[in-house]
């Protein structure tokens, strides 16, 4: 039971970060698409500013409760993807810390720099985060001692490749609509023209990829023992269709939302179709790891699952009044120096 | 070389690189709270910039230790998967907490206080700050806890061929997890206490910015002087505990080779691991050694060669870390009490004041070292008396580390000196004219 509990937590915390740091990586690999002068590129960088860093902490902590509540999962995952992370990792440091350098030189030179580090950045662990979760969906070639015994290149494979293409799409969406929800103006203009252009291509994929999961998984195999769990699958589709028609008719901030609930349901899709394994081995279907052989003690599940429960509420709340600070539209006169880094 | 070999490089590039920036963060954050608390009370418009000033390089600090300390994070996985498995059940938790409860707050409330300059009431944004200070010495405090359980195993018992946890209070409340902690926090300060009076110096050799830059002497001098003369106390009574824990590291700090009562302490050696023995040894006081580390002349201390030569740490390298770090220590307390008792005539004194802006990368070595000392003193366990390092390493290919060790030696120095070159200037232009003035 406790094992179930942490294995959907385990979900809802991957679910929470794509949902955040979404519309930052999306916004990020956006960038050069929507904002054509120094001040526009400004602005981008101002809406994503007070959100971030808190939240890629959400990245950290779904990478802790692994530690924490699936250390062997968590070994094997890490060590096994080891250049697929070292890759993400790479990216968020460039990304991370061109928030805080790009504006301290004038000059149009170090600001190419460090745009070219928020886009790459940005694009990357989004690329990357949806090859690794397709490829976990698919099953990673782990023997019976949990060692991965693949290359970075196993993992690119059609199925793979496309997981990486859907979350890059769903992030991109996301981006465009927190973009279109924060400024006004030309920014917010050219957003909203790429938006239904953009959801097109990403409802092509979401179909192509639902499709290619039937072929390439057994995820379907926990739904079709259990009908009512397609109700997370019509959930995220109705979103996805949500987004357009709120799109249509420029409701932002609802079109926000409605892309919020599709990227928690795509991924609560994944996550509950493989449950209970964690990592399903394509060598041998014994070789899991499930969220029984890999998990920790009763007892640190316990506490965790109390530290859990009572501080991430607490952390969601002051997040969310962090939203409602900063809920202001963002314009040039937000540019001075008074607001930023 | 191999993937054991590799890793290890790995984790310590690492580790030391965070530990450049973050210490910092720890004691500066404090400072601007108290400079925004001031402006906040008094509504000396002074306070206010001396707070953004000092407020923009704690950004950037933090923002490098941010970025480098996710790769911590995923390293355990990476690399030590091994050690990963073994230890998650109480490590991985504490890890997990850390992030719960203080990064969150910490990275949350810091983007608070950069965009909240006009959003928030003075009060609310002075609150901020203080967050941000509370979290990142919380987050220090955890992260502590785990490496004093590396360091001394407690609250476990082995069980399904790892190690799990039976007493949480005891692994999170472990005396030696507190020496470290304020051991660190100590040094921490010192290092913040020292970059600020420093950094103050550096505009007084010049005459500009007088009175700003007096002020955050003043705060800066208090800081470290208090800091200074606390660390030589505790780091003594730290030092007791380690003697009594981890008896082979107190070994290699001192290079004591053989077992003796009435231990002396020796000012001056060269040690000779190769043989056992030390090639040159002068200024011994006996007995020192057995009163520092267990408080009688009379102890006996234990030598390394009743130390199996597998289970003992690098001695030489242990050893000058530990000199390194000691010797520090009493020049920050000096220097310290000698700036308290001329504290009124310090803008005058360009002796001290150079002596303040080239003493700013001291506390920092002083810092590694202890860190060196720490953990190449714990070795060749990962964890003491449970898995050796050598057990601990992921099962990887030497060429993927050697890639990414590759890697992040080019990233970190390109990101070490854009920071460093960042903060210098920063640094030279002093701080924002006063509002009005434009």
């Amino acid at each position: 039971m406790l094992e179930t509990i942490w294995f959907l937590l385990w979900g809802v915390l991957w679910a929470v970060y794509f949902m955040l740091d979404g519309f930052d990586l999306g916004l990020g690999t956006l960038m050069p698409v929507v904002a054509k002068t120094d001040t526009e590129r400004r602005l981008v960088y101002h809406v994503m500013g007070p959100f971030w860093d808190g939240n890629e902490v959400w990245l950290i902590t779904a990478g802790g409760v692994t530690f924490a509540a699936f250390p062997t999962t968590y070994a094997t995952m890490f060590s096994g993807l080891y250049s697929a992370l070292m890759l993400i990792l790479f990216a968020l440091i460039v990304r991370g810390v061109s928030f805080a350098f790009r504006d301290e030189v004038n000059s149009p030179r170090w600001k190419c720099v460090w745009d070219t580090c928020l886009v790459v950045g940005s694009f990357l662990p989004a690329l990357l985060l949806g090859v690794a979760f397709a490829n976990i969906f698919h099953g990673l070639p782990i023997d019976k001692d949990g060692i991965y015994q693949g290359t970075l290149f196993t993992l690119l494979n059609p199925y793979g490749l496309a997981g990486g293409i859907l979350f890059v799409l769903l992030f991109l969406v996301h981006g465009a609509l927190w973009l279109a929800v924060k400024t006004s103006g030309d920014l917010h203009d050219r957003a909203a023209k790429l938006l239904p252009k953009l959801w097109a291509v990403l409802l092509v994929m979401a179909v192509i990829f639902l499709l290619a999961t039937r072929r390439a998984t057994f995820l379907y195999d926990n739904y079709l023992a259990n009908p009512a769990l397609f109700l997370i699958l019509a959930v995220t589709v109705a979103a996805l269709v949500m987004i357009r028609i709120y799109i249509a008719k420029g409701s932002w901030w609802r079109a926000w939302f409605a892309s919020c609930v599709t990227i928690v349901g795509t991924t609560l899709f994944g996550v509950v179709g493989l449950y209970p394994k964690l990592l399903p081995s394509s060598i041998d279907p014994a070789f899991s790891l499930t969220a029984f052989n890999s998990s920790s003690s009763p007892l640190t599940l316990k506490i965790m699952l109390a530290v859990a429960l009572t501080f991430v509420p607490i952390v969601i709340a002051y997040q969310a009044w962090v939203h409602h600070v900063f809920r202001h539209k963002s314009g040039e006169e937000d540019l001075e120096h008074e607001e930023g880094y | 070389m191999d993937v054991l070999m590799l890793s290890r490089l790995q984790f310590a590039v690492a580790t030391f690189f965070h530990f450049i920036f973050v210490p910092l963060t720890l004691g500066l954050s404090i400072l601007i709270a108290i400079m925004e608390t001031k402006f906040v009370r008094t509504g000396d418009e002074e306070y206010r910039r001396l707070a953004k000033f000092w407020g923009k390089i704690f950004i950037i600090n933090f923002a490098v230790g941010v970025v480098t300390g996710i790769t911590l994070e995923f390293q355990f996985g990476t690399n030590w998967s091994r050690y990963s498995r073994y230890v998650g059940d109480i490590f991985g938790s504490i890890l997990a907490i850390e992030a719960t409860l203080a990064f969150f707050l910490e990275s949350t409330f810091l983007a608070v206080w950069i965009f909240g300059w006009k959003r928030l009431s003075p009060k609310l944004h002075c609150l901020a700050i203080w967050l941000v200070a509370f979290a990142a010495n919380l987050s220090a405090l955890w992260i502590l806890m785990a490496n004093a359980w590396m360091q001394h195993p407690v609250g476990y018992t082995l069980r399904n061929g790892r190690a799990e946890l039976t007493d949480f209070l005891a692994v999170v409340t472990q005396p030696l997890g507190f020496q470290i902690y304020f051991h660190t926090l100590s040094g921490a300060y010192i290092l913040a206490g020292f970059f600020v009076m420093g950094v103050s110096a550096y505009h007084l050799l010049r005459k500009q910015h007088v009175a700003f830059f007096t002020k955050s002497l003043r705060m800066g001098l208090a800081f470290a002087l208090i800091f200074s003369l606390a660390e030589v106390v505790q780091g003594h009574i730290h030092g007791a505990e380690v003697a009594k824990i981890q008896p082979s590291k107190l070994a290699a700090m001192e290079a004591l080779w053989d077992t003796q009562a009435n231990a002396p302490q020796t000012l001056f050696l060269i040690p000779d691991e190769k043989n056992e023995r030390n090639l040159v040894e002068f200024g011994k006081i006996p007995g020192a050694l057995s009163m520092l580390a267990y408080h009688s002349t009379g102890a006996t201390v234990k030598g390394l060669k009743d130390i199996p030569k597998e289970e003992r740490p690098p001695v030489a390298l242990t050893f000058i870390a530990f000199r390194v770090m000691v010797g520090l220590g009493f020049f920050f307390a000096l220097v310290t009490v000698i700036a308290w008792l001329k504290r009124n005539k310090l803008a005058d004194s360009p002796r001290l004041l150079k002596l303040f802006l080239y003493s700013i990368p001291l506390p920092y070595i002083a810092l590694q070292a202890g860190w060196i000392v720490t953990e190449v003193g714990r070795q060749p366990w990962i964890v003491w008396g449970l898995m050796k390092t050598k057990d601990a390493v992921s099962p990887i290919a030497a060429s993927q580390v050697g890639v990414s060790l590759a890697a992040f030696i080019v990233a970190y120095s390109l990101l070490g000196a854009t920071a460093f070159y960042l903060i210098a200037k920063h640094v030279r232009r002093g701080p924002e004219p006063v509002r009005g003035e434009g």
